[in-house]
């Protein structure tokens, strides 16, 4: 008989404890929503959040600290030196800048935004954004380019420095061959004195 | 309904492809792009959420989109997909739960058919989808789909002894399978309902209630699970089996599935409102009546139907967003051990009762 019983109590307790799971999700019906409705409403960022870098050129000296620093290889920096006749300027902070920056890569793809590129930074020009939607169709369009040099521009550079490097080198090869000449052709006319 | 659109239209054949094709494109369509829309209100406002809320008014026009989305979608037949199996299941179990709409009253003056055997017949047809799940199932050659079928099948067959005792019951007192008469005798007010204990007052009345209580507890609990609801989802169980048995399908084929699935829903709520909330009758009594206006009592009698169909297609999303999903085990045992005796005591407990 005790069987029984439980059994009419255990389909009383299914039937009840259903209808009070029941009444908790309909008052829930009528509770404002705690979600918000994102792209047209946004949570603020907190303050040291850390999302898409972004770096300023006009500091950057091309130092490869941060590239260096960086866990996953996804900066990557081509520099080319400056003529002495160049003057790139100094960076905010008062540094002269000695390189042009003809390649400054972030691939935001490899990219696991720890920051560690922004700390070594002699300048405190590459720093983390507010950024956050910046998602693409192709992987390869969040490979980011920051320097200021067009492709062209970079090859002139590049051409300059070979042309000066070049000069110079021709230069020192007639320095050299003169050096090496001077005594040859100077004896003759010794003789001949 | 019939003869007026023949006397209409002056051609028997046409006037029976619109009989036809209504109930689907006036009623099942609509209906289904609104309950989807519903459904994704209601779990979002359950979890307090806002759910769809660019696409027009509150995102009312979510379905829409995904409708079409789903045309624009690639027709997907896995290479070692039994094809012709695979591409006839969806329209199987479609037109299962479409054949059942052909017999439900929606009101006085629109009858798909007044068939005398008309809950038997939706019965006979609604175990017909089993066919096409385990088809589906076993056509996609997937583990998962499989599984699915398996269950789906299971519980279905299951589950129909418990309509099927309550059915019977309820047959007993009204003494017809028709359930277009079934309506008929539940007219007058909200205590003719057969829940109330039907229309005949005496003794028999009050000492059905209870009995009718239970019988409509178990009827719906019992089609709930026929439709494969939460918390009778196992068959599909997403968690579990990614899809159930239309993991494989995309497309349209997917959407034929889901739209049967919606339309057995509203299937299975009519017939439980019809059994025991009275069908299309007005709880309170027309406006028509009260006006003078006999035109106006179909329309809201169609009113009166569709409400009560969709509260109670409300209260089976409002039970799945409640409940977790059953184990197997757990969804057998309530059926066998619990809904069949249940089921069995109230049919003789009616039975005697009929007989006072
Ligand atoms: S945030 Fe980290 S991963 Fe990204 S560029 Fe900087 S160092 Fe590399
Ligand atoms: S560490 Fe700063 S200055 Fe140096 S290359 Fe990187 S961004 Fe430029």
């Amino acid at each position: 008989m005790s069987g029984l019983k439980q059994y009419f109590k255990d389909s009383w307790e299914g039937i009840w404890t259903v209808l009070v799971g029941m009444k908790i999700t309909f008052k829930h019906l009528f509770v404002p929503n705690v979600t918000i409705q994102y792209p047209s409403v946004r949570v603020p960022m907190p303050e040291r959040v850390r999302n898409r870098l972004y770096v300023n050129m006009d500091d950057c000296i091309g130092c490869d600290q941060c590239s260096r620093a960086c866990p996953v290889s996804c900066i990557s920096i081509d520099t080319v030196k400056s003529l002495p006749s160049e003057d790139l300027g100094v960076t905010s902070n008062g540094k002269k800048k000695a390189l042009w920056v003809t390649k400054f890569d972030i691939d935001f793809a490899k990219c696991c935004y720890c920051q560690l590129c922004v700390f070594p930074c002699p300048t405190e020009c590459i720093y983390m954004t507010d950024v956050y939607e910046f998602s693409e169709y192709e992987r390869g369009k969040l490979l980011y380019n920051f320097s200021t040099l067009t492709p062209e521009q970079a090859a002139e550079k590049k051409a300059n420095l070979e042309k000066f490097n070049a000069e110079k080198e021709a230069l020192k090869a007639a320095a050299a061959a003169e050096a090496a000449a001077k005594p040859k052709i100077e004896k003759p006319q010794d003789k001949t004195e | 309904m019939y003869e007026f659109l023949t006397n209409l239209i002056g051609n028997e054949v046409l006037a029976w492809i619109i009989i036809a094709a209504l109930p689907l494109f006036v009623v099942i369509l609509p209906y289904a792009l609104v309950a989807i829309w519903l459904e994704r209100k209601v779990s979002a406002h359950m979890q307090d959420r806002l759910g769809p809320m660019i696409t027009g008014w509150h995102g009312w026009l979510q379905s829409f989109a995904d409708v079409l989305k789903l045309l624009q979608k690639e027709d997907l037949v896995p290479a070692e997909a039994d094809k012709k199996l695979f591409n006839i299941a969806p329209a199987l179990v479609f037109t299962a739960s479409y054949a059942a709409f052909a017999v439900i009253p929606f009101s006085s003056g629109f009858i798909g058919s007044g068939a005398e055997i008309g809950i038997f017949f939706i019965l006979a047809v609604s175990s017909f989808a089993v066919a096409g799940i385990l088809m589906g199932g076993w056509a996609s050659n997937n583990k998962y789909s499989l599984i699915g079928a398996m269950r789906a099948v299971a519980q279905i067959i299951s589950y129909e002894i418990p309509t099927a005792l309550v059915v019977l019951s309820m047959v007993m007192i009204t003494g017809t399978l028709s359930l277009e008469k079934i309506s008929a005798m539940q007219t007058g007010y909200f205590w003719n309902w057969f829940i109330f204990g039907g229309p005949e007052w005496g003794l028999t009345k009050f000492l059905l209630i209870p009995f009718m209580l239970v019988g409509f507890l178990i009827l719906y609990m019992s089609t709930l699970a026929e439709v494969n609801r939460t918390p009778f989802d196992i068959p599909e169980a997403e968690s579990e089996l990614v899809g159930g048995y239309h993991t494989e399908y995309s497309g349209m084929k997917f959407a034929m599935f889901f739209l049967a699935e919606y339309a057995n829903m509203f299937a299975v709520s009519a017939i439980v409102s019809i059994i025991f909330f009275g069908g299309y009758q007005s709880p309170v009594g027309y406006l028509g009546d009260l006006f003078g206006v006999s035109w106006l009592i179909p329309f809201e009698q169609l009113f009166w139907f569709v409400a009560k169909g969709l509260f109670f297609v409300f209260v089976q999303m409002w039970l799945r967003w409640t409940l977790p999903r059953l184990r197997v085990d757990q969804l057998m045992n309530l059926c066998w051990k619990y809904l069949i005796p249940y089921s069995i005591a109230n049919l003789i407990i009616i039975g005697l009762i009929s007989l006072i």
